[in-house]
């Protein structure tokens, strides 16, 4: 009996290791879920107006941070239109750290999926947010409060399970 | 003898701080208070880009600007704790090298005392049964002819 209490150890180590393994330390949980999107209140890199967090109050949107300079911006940008074409939610872009000029050509050739896009020159509105790395998307409903945090670029499998279904049921709360 | 010393000299190297090292960015500090809670604070938090840096060693650009934030915040006169509640509500635990003591870290920070004291358990049980056995010789013979080579 005694003499397989080393080989259960070794079992439960290879368990916890193997266990250890399927999670991506780079994936930091935010703390925003469920609570209220930070307060902004930024220019527009298409509009003279301002764009606030109070101003989309009353309506479930999306918040995609993105920069001209980040690759996987680009990759997930398909699935940015994918979603603006078929919802109507509002989609807010939030341009990370970029120059103005890049960031309209990026958008001139890729396409510009956005409703909105507030600017964010020197990054301090990512970091009130809690952003640490760019693309990042956020989902918001209609109290303000942040619904699910997307952390790297936007999968197909993400857009399917998580943010239709997800933007949906937001859609039907009052 | 100079040998001894040039040994004892890179020994004493390696515990030259990293710390010690790091980019020093030109930050102006109204008193020496502050400037001791910028890099205290700098210190104990953690860069997201790298997350095996504290903000004072990290060049990550994420880390440039939260060091910015912290000098903004550590001006305006804020508390140490305000400003790592701060961090923290952005960026949850993670952001912190120390975790704090709650529920959730319970393995984390009591988990080696349990190995500790189950190791010297499983440690001293062994060393009673090796003593055990060393005694129990039963044979009358054979208990005759130890200590006849024991007396030898």
């Amino acid at each position: 009996m005694n003499r397989y209490i080393p080989i259960a150890l070794f079992v439960l180590l290879v368990a916890l290791l193997a266990f250890g393994l399927t999670n991506d330390p780079k994936e930091v949980p935010s703390p925003f879920i469920n609570k209220p999107a930070p307060e902004f209140s930024t220019s527009q890199l298409y509009s003279d107006e301002m764009i606030s967090v109070a101003g989309m109050k009353g309506k479930v949107w999306v918040l995609n941070v993105f920069a001209s300079w980040c690759v996987s911006c680009r990759a997930e940008h398909v699935l940015i239109t994918e979603l603006a074409n078929k919802l109507t939610t509002p989609i807010v872009g939030l341009n990370y750290k970029d120059e103005t000029t890049d960031a309209k050509q990026w958008l001139a050739s890729f396409g510009n999926p956005y409703d909105m896009i507030a600017v964010d020159y020197k990054g301090s509105i990512g970091i009130d947010w809690g952003v640490y790395g760019v693309p990042e998307t956020f989902i918001i409903d209609k109290k303000g409060l942040i619904r699910h945090k997307q952390i790297g670029p936007v999968t197909a499998q993400a857009l399917n399970e998580i943010f239709f279904p997800l933007i949906e049921k937001l859609e039907k709360e009052s | 003898m100079r040998t001894g010393l040039f040994y004892l000299l890179l020994i004493f190297s390696l515990f030259i701080s990293n710390a010690c090292l790091a980019k020093v960015e030109l930050f102006e500090f109204e008193n020496d208070q502050q400037q001791q809670a910028y890099q205290t604070l700098s210190e104990q938090l953690r860069c997201l880009v790298c997350q095996n840096q504290n903000l004072a060693d990290s060049n990550a650009e994420l880390a440039q600007d939260m060091r910015n934030k912290t000098y903004q915040m550590v001006k305006q006169n804020k508390s140490e704790q305000d400003i790592i509640d701060y961090w923290v509500s952005r960026y949850g635990d993670f952001v912190l090298y120390d975790p704090p003591f709650k529920q959730i870290t319970l393995i984390l920070w009591l988990g080696p005392f349990v190995l500790l004291i189950l190791a010297i358990y499983i440690g001293l049980r062994i060393v009673r049964s090796n003593k055990a056995q060393e005694i129990t010789v039963n044979n009358k013979d054979k208990r005759e002819e130890i200590q006849k080579l024991l007396d030898s």
